[in-house]
């Protein structure tokens, strides 16, 4: 089978707190640049399947973000062919 | 009895774990995450640390070992699982308890002795213990969330074991420290019940209550 490259990428919630992005956030004034509104700070994967075809390797990708990639509690995923080899 | 403790790769107070099943009166067994045998043991703890590393999310990848699967078949028919720090996180993403564990709001890891409100003494692991304890907590994504509907169904059911006082130390939602699933057997809580278990090493010897309870919740079963 061909091998597919798909992206997962992964959120938090937009009503979870991230002090990630917060952090980030309150550092970019100190370069004398304007203060950004938002700031928030998620996980790409990049992920090589062996399926049948794109329809296929985005159907794995989405099982995986579902069960192990993301966790629903805390986070949305969004599921998106990649570069493809 | 025989408690067991699972070691995961990056398990760090497993052997804390064990002493305080020890102290408690116990005899503590040792479990490895890649096997799916719990050796007869009448309860489990999964201790802190960092399993695999916190890669992804901690207790993300814990969820899928071996010992887990039987872990998880096994609580949902009566076993007593006590979930300490990243065991409790562990038990989080198994969903055999409910929200998760997320970066402590302030970013900075807490490592300081702390004051619990106990809130429920009819899990099993929670029987035995005083109105208050001083166990330490120590940890860098200990922030507990979970929607509203979440919470509110934990606390009007009584689910949630332990409260953070004086403080709350990670940005925890309602300043929840420690819940339990519905049956009361399977408990998770953040701060470290094993690492106050002996006036020489600890705050005090509070957190030997949760290992005193569940044994005496063995007896009786």
């Amino acid at each position: 089978m061909p091998v597919h490259s798909v992206v997962v990428d992964v959120m938090l919630k937009p009503e979870i707190l991230d002090p990630q992005g917060q952090a980030v956030a309150n550092a970019i004034p100190t370069l004398g640049l304007a203060a950004p509104g938002a700031v928030r700070i998620g996980k790409r994967v990049e992920l090589e399947l062996e399926a049948e075809d794109e329809a296929d390797a985005v159907r794995q990708a989405t099982t995986l973000a579902e069960t192990l990639l993301s966790n629903p509690v805390i986070e949305d995923f969004r599921v998106r062919p990649g570069d493809s080899a | 009895m025989k408690i067991g403790v699972v070691t995961f790769p990056g398990s760090l107070d497993d052997r804390d774990a064990q002493r305080a099943v020890r102290l408690a009166g116990g005899e503590a067994v040792a479990l490895w995450h890649a096997d799916p045998d719990l050796h007869g043991v009448d309860a489990v703890v999964l201790p802190g640390g960092f399993s695999y590393g916190d890669h992804l999310r901690a207790g993300a990848i814990a969820r899928f070992s071996p010992v887990m699967a039987t872990v998880v078949e096994q609580a949902k028919v009566g076993l007593p699982v006590l979930g300490i720090c990243n065991g409790f996180q562990v038990l989080c993403e198994s969903h055999l308890l409910p929200g998760a564990l997320t970066r402590n709001q302030a970013l900075r890891f807490v490592n300081r002795d702390q004051r619990l409100r106990v809130a429920s003494r009819t899990t099993a692991w929670t029987a035995d213990l005083a109105d208050e304890v001083v166990v330490p907590v120590k940890n860098g994504e200990g922030a507990y969330v979970a929607d509203a509907a979440t919470l509110d169904e934990l606390e009007a059911e009584g689910r949630v074991v332990a409260y953070y006082a004086g403080g709350n130390p990670n940005g925890s939602m309602r300043d929840i420290a420690g819940i339990a699933n519905a049956a009361g057997n399977v408990v998770g809580i953040m701060p470290h019940p094993e690492h106050a278990v002996e006036e020489l090493t600890g705050p005090g010897t509070d957190g030997l209550g949760f290992f005193t309870s569940v044994l005496r919740t063995l007896v009786t079963a």
